[in-house]
């Protein structure tokens, strides 16, 4: 019998190679149809009236003017009078029209009177907020006063990180349309199964008492997350009320001002730091008094000093800014990039007062890793350090704080390194082996854009020994077997495990068949090569079709879930990796224009199903870092209260001309693919920030304290500018 | 941002169309056809813009509509236009200020061009108008229909790149290179990167990196469009000539 174990490094025929997304086809082609594309029969428009205010009480909402607009065939009061609005963007009303020009026709029609509120939306120090700020308890471990003491050399300096948004190129939004008290709804999610109980308890609540078994979500695929389309949200809801009002289907997608106002926003974070450490580079101690906003709400503390913290004496505090800039959701390793940039930063600097080489520096202080560095087996940082000096050839590159050559280019190098612990979210598959020796798999997960569905073909087709053309991947519908959300780069271990048990149980199935006319016992047979074998012997086979031909009339059907923790399957995920990033860039000091020249990244990640779009991955996370390094930011004005760049010419991201010369290593062999399988979207995202402000403090020898890392902040910090 | 093409129309010869069209319109109240607002640039005042809604209560249903093709002065209604859609003659009703996307995407089903900015910024919406890329969400689509006198700008969008379910050499190569995460902006940028290849058929790495830069991707899949564009232009010259 197939034990459900990961193939050996030597017999996996798909399994951590480089192969080809299975959607890729239909979404270079235009094919694939997301949710912003659903087009049905009778289709209607909707679109959202929104606060005009950052903070205001809605006093009175009239509608019986664009009701009889042009075209107009529902409207939604989505937040009645006397409700508050806490930032300038909150949908309130919702119109559904013939065409989409005549819901915004309509959507002007709305009148709406608010009560003006005070807001706060400019990203401030907590004592330029008074009533505006929450002040968390103190944190101490160990004595930092006597870290201080032993300190050979003590640095202190500012550092933050400015709010930004996910600019998901497909806006949110949904499509929803009802048969009977049926709702299907096409939509932009994070999480296909999770939406059908949130549709039916937000709808019962408005009045349309509905199941989750009469919600169907469909999602085949999406146009880009990050962390902030795990909601039906209010606009979600929306389209399905007026749907519901309509008779008809209601398409309802954020424009791109909302989709940057209101639809996600990764927190800022800022803090005051005071580090020590002996002449050798030992850190001895660590103070922070941290600051920022995640919006009108929450703000926990702020987990400093980042990954070098395990017996390191600290005392930090954190202030949380309560704002009006909108609501803060996930964002790729929610809180990572902040710490990381706030702590790499004030460990390069200190290492720079001391005039040694940052790696060396890191590499001094890894007993405050803890047990991460010990990975399993492997001294992940270590490895991952050299491999990463070797790609950047970082000895010949890294000079002491300053590039001295002459003329107004400067370059340099930072480093940078990062954490995260993905784990596996619960997920269910169902394997399905017919007769004619088709075989379908099944499961309600949606595919981000990380190659969900080409991983789970990989991994059926690799079980069952056939070509990855031979499984049909059914995925993105909620009425395939449930699935987890895709958050926290739990989806892989997720789905993985779930395929490789459903896949498994299912080809034993075939292989009791088989046995009787391969004369061998059920568990004297493999599935390799196309082939249900006895193992090790071609001559004794039986084709694919041969062997699924004796299942008669019946088809295999075997579901199966991701297994639980401390069960023996379970060691198929795991969770935990490191990583290291090094940035060169050049920076011209006259215009303090920054350019990226290179960036590598090394990165584990566990057993890798393909290596294809996880490199991907780290890709994509590096030039997202650019984005966060060097350009995003939501720029806000205290005297309205708008956000004055919601929009794509002025919210800035990189172009192709503007990452520099990307190099990715995965950390693969022994040592990593035992780890079993671990996710990958979050961690590389984490270190960009830290080691691109780390190189430009190298190459023109000042700290830029926050980013991104402008042009007026760069020639601020050289002392040329007058904006700070 | 992409060229946008413009025509413009003498004063006289609008005034003089204005007559023609009073007459093939007759069905219309003078005051309200007067107030009109053309397309073909004059400006939108507040006035126009009233009358505009005022037309549009009154919306001539689709067979009344005027013709684009044969009327130089039409709007803010309804109108008849025909596309030069993929090589064929393409027929909708739409009002005037419907841009070329929203007519692809709404009003033809044709939705392998992406709506994302919306204002001339990121490319998503990138389709071939007479050779050239352009934003089909910052082009009106009456501006490339048929007009009297004028035949419709050819517009190539990217379904007319795979006809038999056969990819097209820069899909292909996207595919080949993962040129693409959630997939997005990929239609744009293939539609861009084939009107690159099209006119520049030995592009370098290096020149792809200068050329490209009117979209814009937010996983981050620049490395392999890069790879993707030379690999691509590599199999088309191969192949001899445009594909």
């Amino acid at each position: 019998m197939a034990d459900y174990k990961w193939p050996a490094e030597g017999n996996r025929a798909l399994i951590g190679k480089r192969i080809s997304r299975l959607d890729g086809p239909w979404k270079s082609s235009g094919t694939a149809k997301y949710a912003y594309d659903t087009n049905r029969p009778g289709l209607l428009y909707g679109r959202m009236v929104t606060s005009p205010h950052a903070h205001a009480k809605i006093v009175a909402i009239d509608t019986s003017v664009a009701e009889k607009m042009p075209g107009v065939k529902a409207v939604d009061i989505i937040h009645p009078v006397g409700q508050e609005v806490l930032w300038m963007g909150k949908e309130v009303v919702a119109v559904a029209a013939e065409t989409d020009d005549q819901a915004r026709d309509a959507m002007r029609k709305v009148k709406i009177d608010y009560e003006v509120l005070p807001y706060l939306v400019v990203d401030t120090t907590p004592d330029k907020a008074t009533g505006y700020t929450q002040q968390l308890n103190e944190q101490t471990q160990l004595d930092p006063d006597a870290g201080f003491k032993e300190a050979d050399a003590i640095h202190e300096g500012e550092y933050g990180v400015a709010a930004i948004t996910h600019c998901c190129l497909e806006s949110h939004g949904s499509a929803a349309e009802w048969e009977g008290d049926k709702l299907t709804v096409w939509a932009s999610t994070q999480s296909v199964t999770g939406l059908t109980q949130e549709y039916s308890t937000a709808l019962t609540a408005k009045g349309i008492p509905t199941t989750p078994a009469n919600v169907r979500i469909l999602t085949p695929v999406m146009g880009g997350g990050f962390g902030s389309k795990f909601a039906a949200d209010t606009w979600g809801i929306s389209a399905a009320v007026l749907a519901k009002k309509a008779g008809r289907p209601v398409k309802m997608m954020l424009d791109r001002d909302q989709e940057l106002m209101v639809a996600g926003m990764r927190p800022s974070l800022y803090a005051k730091v005071k580090v020590g450490a002996k002449s050798d580079g030992t850190l001895t101690a660590w103070q922070s008094e941290s600051w920022g906003t995640s919006g009108p709400a929450g703000g926990a503390n702020a987990n400093l000093p980042y990954i070098l913290q395990t017996q390191l004496p600290y005392r930090r505090k954190h202030t949380a800014v309560h704002t009006n800039i909108g609501p803060a959701r996930a964002w790729r390793a929610p809180n990572h990039p902040q710490f990381c940039l706030v702590t790499m930063g004030a460990m390069e600097d200190l290492a720079a007062k001391l005039n040694m080489d940052p790696v060396q520096f890191l590499l001094k202080n890894m007993k405050y890793a803890g047990e991460r560095n010990k990975g399993f087996g492997t001294k992940d940082y270590e490895q991952e350090l050299a491999k990463a000096s070797e790609l950047m050839d970082w000895k010949t590159k890294w000079h002491p704080r300053g590039d001295k050559t002459p003329g107004p280019i400067k370059r340099g190098v930072g480093v940078a390194i990062h954490t995260w612990g993905g784990a596996a979210n619960t997920s269910s598959g169902n394997c399905t082996i017919h007769p004619d020796g088709s075989v379908e798999f099944s499961m309600a997960t949606q595919d981000l854009g990380v190659g969900t569905r080409t991983s789970v073909g990989i991994v059926c087709a690799e079980t069952l020994g056939l070509p990855l053309e031979s499984v049909k991947v059914n995925i993105g519908d909620s009425n395939l077997p449930p699935a987890g959300g895709s958050g926290g780069s739990t989806t892989i271990g997720g789905v993985s495990s779930a395929t490789r048990i459903a896949s498994t149980n299912a080809l034993n199935k075939l292989l009791a068949v088989c046995a009787g006319s391969l004369g061998v016992s059920a568990d004297q047979l493999e599935a390799t090569g196309g082939k249900i074998q006895v193992i090790g012997n071609p001559a004794k086979s039986l084709t694919w079709k041969q062997a699924c031909g004796k299942l008669g009339a019946t088809s295999i059907s075997e579901t199966a879930q991701t297994p639980a923790p401390n069960t023996p399957e379970r060691s198929l995920v795991s969770g935990n990796v490191a990583g290291v990033q090094m940035a060169e860039v050049s920076v011209d000091v006259e215009t303090g224009v920054v350019r990226m020249e290179k960036f590598v990244a090394v990165q584990d990640c566990g057993l890798i199903i393909d290596l294809k779009t996880a490199e991907s991955q780290v890709y994509g996370a590096m030039i997202m870092g650019v984005c966060y390094a060097l350009y995003e930011e939501k720029i806000m004005d205290q005297q309205t209260g708008v956000m004055l760049n919601a929009d794509m010419e002025f919210y800035k991201l990189a172009g192709i001309n503007d990452i520099g010369e990307l190099v990715v290593h995965m950390m693969t062999g022994p040592g990593y693919d035992d780890r079993g399988v671990i996710g990958l979207g979050e961690p590389p995202t984490v270190s960009p920030g830290a080691a691109i402000s780390n190189a430009v403090a190298n190459a023109i020898g000042v700290r830029v304290p926050t980013i991104p890392l402008t042009p007026d902040k760069v020639l601020a910090a050289l002392g040329k500018g007058v904006m700070a | 941002m992409a060229d946008r093409p413009s025509k413009e129309i003498p004063e006289d010869e609008l005034k003089k169309d204005a007559k023609a069209g009073e007459k093939e319109r007759n069905a219309l109240g003078r005051r309200e056809f007067v107030k009109m607002v053309s397309t073909t640039g004059v400006a939108v005042t507040a006035a126009t813009v009233l009358a505009g809604e005022q037309m549009m209560k009154a919306a001539p249903v689709e067979q009344e509509a005027p013709d684009a093709a044969t009327s130089k002065l039409v709007g803010p209604g309804p109108v008849r236009m025909t596309l030069n859609i993929n090589g064929k003659p393409t027929k909708l009703t739409a009002e005037p200020r419907v841009t070329l996307l929203d007519a692809l995407r709404d009003h033809l089903d044709l939705t392998g061009a992406k709506k994302v900015c919306d204002r001339g910024t990121c490319g998503a919406c990138t389709v071939i108008i007479n050779g050239m890329a352009m934003y089909s969400c910052s082009v009106l689509a009456i501006d490339v229909a048929e007009r009297p006198g004028a035949a419709g700008a050819k517009i190539q969008t990217i379904e007319s790149l795979a006809p038999e379910g056969q990819l097209h050499p820069v899909s292909s190569a996207f595919v080949n290179n993962d040129a693409q995460q959630c997939g997005f902006c990929t239609p744009g940028f293939v539609m861009a990167s084939k009107a690159y290849i099209d006119k520049h058929p030995h592009p370098t790495r290096e020149e792809v990196k200068a050329s490209l830069g009117g979209n814009i991707c937010r996983c981050g899949t620049y490395m392999g469009v890069r790879q993707a564009v030379v690999e691509a232009a590599t199999h088309m010259t191969a192949k001899g000539g445009n594909a």
